[in-house]
């Protein structure tokens, strides 16, 4: 690792830092002899590993909304599929509808059809090389990699308006246009909303912000000031809107749209948008994670310690590896509770109208985020002014970074916000 | 590290999409092209190390301006895949002049030696390899030039940062909303007035 | 071995031409809209290219920028004025918008 958030933010992959690049490249290297093909190659695993990252979560979550929208309604959901629990199920699913015909209606555009849902698909899977799902364990570090990640997820919506327009049905139409207009006014709060966090930490670098949150509970962004309190629920409702997820879901409103702009869907197509919301339910709920709840960090320093402990020693990579796999546990865990409350609203509370919907975002939620941004700014300066610290709970944020930092000792110190003197 | 296939692949992704945007019929398709050739330009921003300009790009052109443009498209189609024609001839003239052109600034990108800026360039900013410009673009915003700049810059007395004009397009990005929500409210009023819209 | 500098600007070079030649020739005001759009991200490509690759430093990054964020304001304005003549003449046409009144 060389010196400066240069290195860190250095545009080649640094996925698994100890087993991608010492790894997967030299062993590469060596049995290819061609660097070129090597780094091909390992770019190769590398999306296969995103894509693992992708897909399998995905699948969990479809199985679980199964089984919670299935307890919610007092019935048992899939019981069968693969033994007990029907863990299969979501395998099931997918080869079934691999297996149904392509259909494309006669009125639809025979380019833009077959092509929107690979894109849905692909900025939703792009939006997970930004991802820290670990300390370090992120396919591409960037300085701005919050910034790009929330980029890349925003070009979702051209897929679905695509989709609906393409498809030569009136019901995809409508679909599309009440998904254009939710998503592209949700993003303004939820872009408000995430600015509050990255204010507290000084930093957009996603693995930055998640390794700041060491130590004790109160470390975590969340309990920075209540601003942040409650602007993590505010970023909670915006993102659940902008994922198109119930309360939200005006675009498939099956009871009035048929299925929006799916209706002209089926088999596989079909499939992928499915497997990009539950993805993309996933990445806002990780965004959610790293920015407000600590995110691979369990919140007890000890427990943190050791799993870091055991990436002390960098020359045995199946220790460091194992500490990776933890983190990615406790992240994983935190993150799929969020979408497991996402599954809950959507089985407990009605539709909204598209009105409703509308002014949930314009009226109320722009607003008060904006509140909460100007509070967030002026808080730290008050707590300093009154009690000379610039935290209520935890240390103040500089005196995280060093440690947490240490690669980036002198550098950034200076320009960490947050915790003004 | 050679970026060169990554480069022809965007590359050519930019102007099969802009010349796709000229010679499309269908006004959807249209927008489509725009959006490939767009994002590879973002694409093409990254290669040319300026992260920060091409996550913008995605943010800003790709995920909002054309989200707008197509909305445009669709409020504006009298009819499903409505196209309107250009006679041939017009077609034949535009390409005509588009070629000359093309072929003018093309001769004339390959006349300059550009070798002499690129030498320049290496030794003046050995530090501007990497793509992460975030805090520069932010420092270089309030008039502090990066690091490496100093030195280059001395001889021209303080040069001021970008604020004020910052400021501005703030402002102007500002009028620009309520003009626009003003636009397209008034004439609402004026079509459904007799009807009486519930807005 | 790098990428040389007039391969950048030739790419701006097509995205350019295209947008002028769409922009003469098509006569659907959105089509025309998309037209500015390729020209000014013509103009962004050689910012960036430039800034990339002279001593200039990021002021062509910075200038890119602004170009972006304005182009976001002139898309919506423009769009607003071409649902407005959407309105009044039924149609997206520039042609027929040839008579001089609201």
């Amino acid at each position: 690792m060389e010196t400066g958030w240069q290195a860190a933010g250095d545009l080649e992959t640094t996925m698994i830092p100890s087993l991608a690049e010492a790894t997967i490249r030299s062993f590469l290297d060596g049995a290819i002899g061609n660097a070129g093909w090597a780094s091909l190659l390992a770019a190769v695993v590398h999306v296969a590993l995103v894509a693992g990252f992708f897909g399998v979560p995905a699948g969990i979550f479809i199985w679980a909304e199964r089984k919670i929208s299935a307890r919610i309604q007092d019935r048992l959901g899939p019981t069968r599929v693969g033994g007990r629990f029907g863990w299969l199920q979501a395998p099931a699913d997918g080869l079934k509808l691999l297996q149904k015909e392509d259909l494309a209606p006669k009125a639809a555009d025979q380019i833009l059809f077959p092509m929107a849902p690979y894109i849905v698909v692909v900025s939703s899977l792009a939006a997970f090389m930004f991802l820290p799902f670990s300390d370090g364990w992120i396919a591409v570090s960037l300085d701005i990699g919050l910034y790009l990640m929330l980029a890349v997820m925003s070009l979702e919506v051209i897929g679905v308006i695509l989709a609906g327009y393409s498809s030569g049905s009136k019901w995809a139409l409508f679909g599309a246009m009440r998904e254009a207009a939710q998503m592209v006014s949700y993003e303004i709060p939820m872009a408000i909303c995430v600015v509050i966090p990255v204010v507290a930490a000084g930093s957009l670098n996603l693995n930055e912000i998640g390794a700041l949150q060491g130590g004790w509970l109160g470390n975590w962004l969340i309990f920075h000031d209540p601003f942040t309190f409650a602007t993590f629920f505010v970023y909670f409702v915006c993102a659940t809107a902008s994922c198109k997820r119930a309360p939200f879901d005006l675009a498939e409103a099956e009871s009035e749209l048929v299925a929006g702009f799916l209706t002209e869907y089926s088999g596989f197509r079909w499939s992928f948008f499915f497997l990009a919301e539950y993805a993309s339910m996933f990445a806002v709920c990780g965004i959610a994670t790293l920015l407000f709840l600590g995110g691979w960090h369990t919140g007890i320093p000890g427990l943190d310690e050791s799993v870091q402990g055991l990436r002390g020693s960098s020359a045995s990579w199946p220790l460091s590896w194992l500490a990776n796999v933890l983190g990615f546990g406790v992240f994983f865990v935190k993150s799929s509770l969020l979408v497991c409350v996402q599954i809950w609203v959507r089985w407990t509370l009605p539709r909204l109208r598209i009105d409703q919907v509308m002014m949930t975002c314009l009226k109320y939620l722009v607003p008060i985020s904006c509140t909460l941004f100007l509070g967030a700014v002026i808080w730290p300066l008050v707590l300093s002014a009154t009690t000379g610290k610039t935290t209520l709970l935890g240390e103040p944020l500089g005196e995280r970074a060093a440690p947490a930092l240490e690669i980036q000792a002198d550098t950034t110190m200076t320009g960490r916000e947050g915790d003004l003197p | 590290m050679s970026n060169q296939p990554l480069f022809w692949i965007f590359a050519l992704l930019t102007c099969g999409g802009a010349v796709g945007v000229v010679i499309s019929q269908n006004i959807v398709r249209m927008a489509f092209s725009l959006i490939v050739s767009l994002g590879s330009t973002a694409g093409l921003f990254f290669l040319l190390e300026a992260d920060f300009v091409g996550a913008t790009q995605l943010l800003v052109y790709v995920g909002g301006t054309l989200v707008l443009l197509i909305f445009g498209v669709m409020l504006t189609a009298s009819g499903p895949f409505q196209q309107i024609r250009v006679s041939p001839g017009e077609t034949f003239l535009g390409a005509a002049v588009g070629l000359l052109l093309l072929s003018v600034i093309a001769f004339t990108v390959i006349d300059v030696e550009w070798d002499t800026l690129n030498a320049a360039r290496t030794e003046a900013s050995p530090g501007a390899e990497s793509g992460n410009t975030a805090r520069a673009i932010g420092l270089r915003l309030v008039g502090i030039p990066a690091d490496h700049e100093i030195g280059v810059h001395e001889g021209r007395g303080g040069r001021t940062g970008y604020l004020l004009p910052f400021e501005i397009v703030s402002i102007h990005l500002l009028v620009v909303l309520v003009g626009a929500a003003y636009l397209a409210r008034a004439k609402r009023r004026v079509a459904d007035g007799s009807t009486g819209g519930e807005n | 071995m790098e990428t040389p500098l007039a391969y950048y600007l030739f790419v701006g070079a097509v995205l350019f031409v295209s947008g002028i030649v769409c922009m003469a020739t098509k006569r659907n005001g959105i089509a025309v809209l998309m037209g500015v759009e390729l020209v000014l991200n013509g103009a962004n490509v050689n910012f960036v290219a430039f800034a990339h690759y002279t001593p200039l430093g990021l002021d062509g990054q910075i200038v890119s920028l602004f170009v972006i964020v304005l182009a976001a304001a002139e898309a919506a304005v423009a769009l607003a004025i071409a649902l407005n003549f959407y309105n009044n003449h039924q149609t997206i046409d520039v042609d027929r918008g040839d008579k001089l009144r609201g």
